[in-house]
């Protein structure tokens, strides 16, 4: 007999409308964010999972029940699947109060406990007060709170949340954010959320999914997948920027290094024997791995991979500044790193200077290599 | 005025609609939601009698329901009296000739319910039915009670499908419109103006009605 699996483990193939190739597992009291771009197939998972749509091929288990399993011809439908979706708009029931848009997903429960559930609903999403009030009536913030009080209402067995971020402002996101991570400390069930934002991802995911073209391309920890993607496309995803084309010339077991050659730098990351001397690979270092040097007073730590170029581009983002290095003043070899503003300015950073910089070693990761254009799909 | 004939457009236009309620939202529902190959054909056919002149559709229900049809023959043998010329007939053919008036705004009611609220009442675990009682219905109430005031204030003043199908016997077919027509021709303008001003008032506050609807449902959709 089949081993009793609390969480929700999904498998899909279809090519059409969207094609999809995605298989996810999520473990009650997790939360896992897909992300990747727009029409990348993320929200079509979503709708698999709750039975609003049907793949050619797949299965979807979650608590002991199989919900689909093409094979045998088993597909139940989203009333019998018991999930909360808090859709992107919310489609709450715009002619039903707050209360009775938590009423309309308790019809199976006698009048009376609806009533008081509903009403535990509303304090739990701190909307006391606004009950009686039509969801026009009620702020954006406010309508998303409705949304996930009524997605909770029936006690589901997972929790799916498309885009739950994307139609408030920032300060109510935060808020709204802050409210999600203490819902969890009080339900343990699998939570799944869409969104193409990646600070949403990285703030709120135990583990994040990157979805491209349907495809579920590689899921762990938010700062594993920054730290080591497999492949371009997932390094795009996670915005990445610093990403190139080098070659492996050894591996240095003593040191625990692999040497890597990348333009006329010999280039020193951790140690990646996967990848054969000769063998031409991708590489890509994270912002905060590209150490700026300090201008005109050289220090020790300098000789960590260093590299130079001039300042192509400066922008001030708030309380960092984002500079774009042109490596060897050449245009086309363009490096990102970020610094802080007082840093910028105590380096006299202006469009053209001389800068140099160390990639640090520890930040270097090698990947296969990929065409150019097949990475591009952000 | 003729009290007969005002009870009778009345009578006619009650029945047509207490039909058309539910025959139209199931159609209205359907093509609203369903995409297949062949739905303008269906939605052509369905708009029709907009475009006809009102005799050519009588003339064409004469033709399908006359004594001699097969239809005919088969509700006569059913009910004792036939289609043309009665009561009966003047119901079928008002309901048919007012199929696009009560259709229409029906399935424009329900293509402005999201799918997504419809499909948001799936997954609050309410049956199909239920989301057609609880959601549907209420989202799209104003759409379904403009086309039933429509319907009913068209029907009221319906001449030529009227005068072919059902003539113009006192009691049985002799609606207001005819009555008013009638009245004319015999220069009785003075009965003729009565009606008529009755019929305007009745146009008047029904069309008032459809655009206050329509108000009411553009701000809850909106």
């Amino acid at each position: 007999m089949a081993e009793f699996d609390p969480g929700l483990k999904v498998r899909v193939q279809q090519d059409k409308p969207v094609s999809l190739n995605a298989e996810i597992y999520c473990a009650p009291g997790e939360l896992i964010a897909l992300i990747g771009p727009s029409g990348g197939g993320k929200t079509s998972l979503l709708r698999i999972i709750a039975g609003l749509a049907k793949p050619d091929d797949g299965h979807i288990f979650c608590a002991g029940e199989t919900w689909l399993d093409t094979e045998q011809g088993k597909n139940m439908s989203p009333q019998q699947r018991r999930i909360g979706y808090v859709f992107q708009d919310y489609a709450l029931f715009s002619h039903l109060s707050a209360l009775h848009n938590i009423e309309a997903a308790l019809l199976h429960l006698p009048k009376a406990d609806r009533r008081i559930r509903a009403t535990a609903l509303i304090e739990m999403v701190n909307l006391s007060g606004l009950e009686k009030r039509l969801p026009g009536q009620l702020s954006g913030g406010q309508r998303q709170r409705v949304a996930l009080a009524r997605a909770l209402a029936r006690e589901p067995k997972v929790l799916l949340m498309d885009e739950p971020f994307s139609a408030v402002d920032q300060v109510t996101r935060r808020k709204l954010q802050y409210e999600l991570v203490q819902l969890r400390l009080r339900i343990s069930l699998p939570i799944i959320f869409v969104t193409h934002d990646l600070n949403d991802a990285m703030l709120l995911a135990d583990r994040i999914y990157a979805v491209s073209r349907g495809e579920t391309l590689q899921s762990g920890p938010p700062m594993e997948l920054i730290r080591y993607p497999d492949n371009i496309s997932v390094a795009r995803l996670m915005d990445l920027q610093n990403i190139y084309e080098g070659q492996v010339i050894e591996h240095d077991d003593d040191h625990k290094v692999t040497r890597v050659r990348w333009l006329d730098y010999e280039l020193e990351a951790g140690l990646q024997k996967k990848y054969s001397p000769g063998e031409t690979v991708n590489w890509v270092v994270p912002r905060s791995y590209v150490v700026l040097h300090r201008r005109h007073r050289p220090s020790l730590g300098e000789r960590e991979n260093p590299v130079r170029g001039i300042v192509g581009e400066i922008t001030v983002m708030g309380e960092n500044t984002v500079i774009s290095m042109w490596v060897n003043r050449q245009r086309e070899h363009r490096l990102a790193l970020t610094v802080s503003n007082h840093v910028a300015e105590r380096n006299s950073l202006s469009v053209g200077a001389d800068i140099s910089v160390s990639l640090l070693q520890q930040g270097i990761h090698l990947m296969p290599l990929q065409a150019r254009d097949i990475s591009r799909d952000m | 005025m003729e009290w007969n004939a005002l009870d009778l457009s009345l009578k006619l236009a009650f029945w047509t609609c207490a039909i058309l309620l539910p025959l139209a939202v199931m159609v209205g529902r359907w093509l609203a939601w369903n995409h297949f190959r062949g739905k303008a054909v269906v939605e052509a056919l369905v708009a029709v009698p907009l475009v006809l002149p009102p005799t050519v559709l009588g003339y064409y229900l004469i033709l399908s329901f006359g004594s001699t049809t097969t239809i005919g023959r088969v509700y006569e043998t059913l009910t004792g009296h036939g289609l043309v010329f009665t009561f009966d007939g003047l119901l079928l053919a008002s309901i048919i000739f007012n199929l696009p008036f009560a259709v229409q705004p029906m399935q424009r009611a329900f293509e402005a319910v999201p799918m997504n609220v419809r499909e948001a009442a799936w997954c609050c675990g309410m049956s199909h039915w239920q989301t057609f009682w609880r959601i549907e219905l209420p989202l799209a109430w104003t759409g379904i009670l403009s086309a039933l005031v429509l319907t009913f204030a068209h029907t009221l003043g319906e001449f030529g499908v009227v005068l072919m199908m059902g003539g113009n016997i006192p009691e049985q077919t002799r609606t207001l419109s005819i009555a008013i027509y009638d009245r004319v021709q015999m220069f009785d303008l003075d009965s003729a103006g009565v009606m008529s001003a009755l019929l305007l008032c009745l146009s008047v506050v029904a069309i008032s009605v459809v655009y206050m609807l329509g108000y009411r449902s553009r701000r809850n959709h909106g």
